[in-house]
């Protein structure tokens, strides 16, 4: 049953990822995307991952791809055209893929990982906790360096973003904080005590 | 707190400091909203980045092993971190001047230059495949940034997004190969690896995992076949950003790729041995023969470069401690030479727009005979003709492939430098035989001025005892390989 499983979301997944690549409309190209990542949240199931699949349907099913989507939508791109550039190289690159493919076939066939390697390797599913205690307590202990410098590339990415596309406008008014937070009534307002019969 | 974390947060202290620098200042630079504090930002964060490498200088003994084996603090790292912090530091405090007249200098060029200094920091003392990786991602997504700093510009965009997209996909291989000894190592701890790796005959699958790191790791140093983003990024990027690209990041990655090859593959010498000896035959040729076609001075310090990588990862296809040593000492020399040839190159300018075109430098020795004749000893120091410093620098790495074996590669290396002296040998028979031309601007900044005759002057006192960088580099070197 498993292996049934396993084969079929393998293959979902090849699918997905073999589409993604040929098919002529971008937003079919997102929509294979999609079948590839939920596949391989479902070979994480398998492996007892469950935390890494959610995360996979949340954040890449969920945030990344509908962002690509809107993306390739509202992108003016002529893909033909692209794909009419991609078309002088494809000989080549089909070479190149060729050789490259025998290369991984002749190095799979005489596969075997390191006799040690089997004790080195961290314990995915530890027998007395579950799946994302586990991770957590990878991520802020063993990974902390990591974890910390990962929010570091974050926050280049970010900087990068503003950077490159931040433009001041000097003709908008803008909004200063602090100015309406001093405000008062006194400051705001002028109270006219306006009698009866007369004008201001 | 835990006394095991205070401990490892002890070791990457200059790291951490030089992080929270970073984002103080832009928390600074986001509240005040002033591009004008940009020009105190660049020389603080210069200062600080040169009190950080006289503080790693003489602190620190011994090896210090921090986070589980994943940050190595030893000699070999602070030598790199010094000459990254000390490079970082001037060519930042040099490019002020050039940004800030074109309005390019804003308060996130030198934060950004920051953080991909801390990138490169964790890069050369990564111990495990994972920090290897963040520390280099930390460093290219910053360079990827600042190459298209000026955004107007098609080209300076066009670099950036070139490199960027080239980038990723090296991450992509090198990440591939990483997976791969993963799967056969069962550790991405280098510290693993070498243990099974040891073992025995090498894998065919730690092998094919290993060449793919080797082609994401060449692609940042631009070996060739890995550097065809080079030529066009260091065109299209802003001058003093090329600076930065050509010195501190180039021996952050030489760095690494020592570190990755004897930490965690110095088991397997003989396996990766003629890999790197490829890599930098075809560096060292398609470099020298490459910059013969080109008049754009940026254009040819990029293949420049190409061929100083070659004769870098010839110290490293030595395999050996004095291959090491010649690679260390070849990288301190190769920065300090371009330190002072980019200063001279911010300094080419007429009526204020900058030329790179080196036709330009038509006579230049007779209106500026003291820049130009620094700029002399630099172009031979670049081609190795003795008896300046860069002639040692080749000498050594020559040394170091003779010793380790390599015939074959030093002889190679000898051809190639002759090509490569033609072009450097051009810039100085336009400036001292060309024909009279326009004349270019003679008012300069004293800070790039400085920069061009303290460089200048290094490459010629540097013969008598080479400043101690030889001792330290030995050390250093005897820190990775035993």
């Amino acid at each position: 049953m498993i292996a049934f499983a396993f084969y079929l979301f393998a293959v979902s997944a090849i699918t997905g990822g073999l589409f993604t690549v040929i098919s002529r409309q971008p937003v079919h190209s997102v929509l294979w995307l999609i079948l590839a990542f939920l596949s391989s949240a479902g070979l994480f199931v398998l492996l007892g991952a469950e935390f890494v699949a959610m995360l996979m349907v949340i954040v890449y099913v969920g945030a990344v791809m509908v962002l690509f989507l809107f993306v390739v939508m509202m992108l003016d791109v002529d893909f033909a055209a692209l794909r009419g550039e991609m078309a002088k190289y494809m000989p080549l690159a089909l070479l190149v893929a060729l050789i490259l493919l025998m290369q991984f076939v002749m190095v799979f066939g005489v596969w075997e990982s390191n006799a040690a390697a089997e004790s080195l390797r961290l314990q995915a599913t530890p027998a007395d906790r579950h799946n994302t205690e586990a991770l957590g307590l990878i991520l802020y202990d063993q990974y902390f360096l990591l974890f910390q410098l990962a929010g570091l590339i974050l926050l280049v990415a970010m900087i990068g973003a503003i950077v490159l596309t931040l433009r001041h406008r000097t003709d908008v008014k803008r909004q200063d904080v602090l100015a309406q937070m001093w405000r008062d009534p006194a400051k705001a307002m002028e109270l006219k005590d306006v009698k009866p019969g007369q004008g201001l | 707190m835990d006394m095991s974390i205070q401990a490892d947060l002890n070791v990457i202290l200059p790291e951490i400091i030089l992080a929270i620098f970073a984002m103080l200042a832009l928390l600074g630079g986001v509240y005040t909203r002033k591009d004008g504090a940009a020009p105190l930002l660049v020389w603080m964060t210069g200062l600080l980045m040169v009190g950080l490498a006289a503080w790693i200088a003489t602190s620190g003994e011994g090896t210090r092993i921090a986070f589980h084996g994943m940050f190595i603090d030893d000699g070999f790292a602070r030598f790199a971190k010094v000459a990254i912090l000390l490079s970082a530091a001037i060519v930042l405090v040099m490019s002020q001047d050039y940004m800030q007249r074109r309005g390019l200098l804003r308060f996130e060029f030198p934060i950004l230059v920051t953080l991909a200094t801390v990138g490169m920091m964790m890069m050369v003392s990564a111990g495990d495949l994972m920090a290897l990786y963040m520390g280099l991602e930390l460093q290219s997504l910053s360079l990827y940034v600042i190459a298209a700093l000026r955004r107007d510009s098609v080209k300076s965009t066009e670099a950036g997004l070139k490199y960027f997209v080239l980038g990723a996909l090296s991450s992509g291989m090198l990440l591939y190969g990483a997976s791969l000894v993963y799967g056969y190592a069962g550790t991405t701890l280098f510290s693993g690896i070498i243990q099974t790796a040891l073992q025995g005959e090498v894998s065919v699958g730690l092998l094919f995992g290993l060449i793919f790191l080797i082609s994401g790791l060449a692609f940042k140093v631009s070996a060739v076949p890995f550097h065809m983003w080079t030529p066009d990024v260091y065109e299209g990027s802003p001058t003093p950003v090329t600076a930065y690209f050509a010195t501190a990041p180039k021996l952050a990655a030489m760095g690494l790729f020592a570190r990755m090859l004897f930490d965690a593959f110095g088991g397997a010498v003989g396996d990766w041995q003629q890999v790197i000896a490829l890599l930098s035959l075809f560096s060292m040729f398609l470099g020298a023969v490459g910059a013969i076609g080109q008049w754009e001075f940026k254009r040819l310090m990029a293949y420049s470069s190409i061929t100083h990588m070659g004769f870098a990862l010839m110290g490293l296809a030595a395999g050996n401690a004095f291959g090491v040593q010649a690679m260390l000492i070849y990288m301190a020399i190769y920065v300090a030479m371009n330190v002072g040839t980019f200063a001279f190159i911010l300094m080419m300018e007429r009526d204020g727009v900058p030329i790179t075109d080196i036709r330009a430098l038509n006579m230049y020795a007779r209106h500026e005979p003291a820049k130009a004749l620094a700029m002399l000893v630099l172009l031979f120091s670049l081609a190795g003709v003795p008896p300046f410093l860069g002639f040692f620098g080749k000498l050594y790495v020559l040394r170091a492939a003779y010793e380790g074996g390599l015939v074959w590669l030093a002889v190679a290396g000898v051809i190639a430098s002759v090509i490569a002296a033609f072009y450097y040998l051009r810039i100085v028979y336009y400036m001292y035989f060309g024909e009279e031309g326009e004349a270019m601007d003679t008012n300069s900044s004293p800070v790039l001025w400085g920069a061009l005759m303290a460089s200048a002057a290094v490459m010629l006192l540097g013969i008598v005892n080479m400043f101690g960088v030889e001792g330290a580099a030995a050390a250093a070197a005897a820190t990775l390989v035993n």
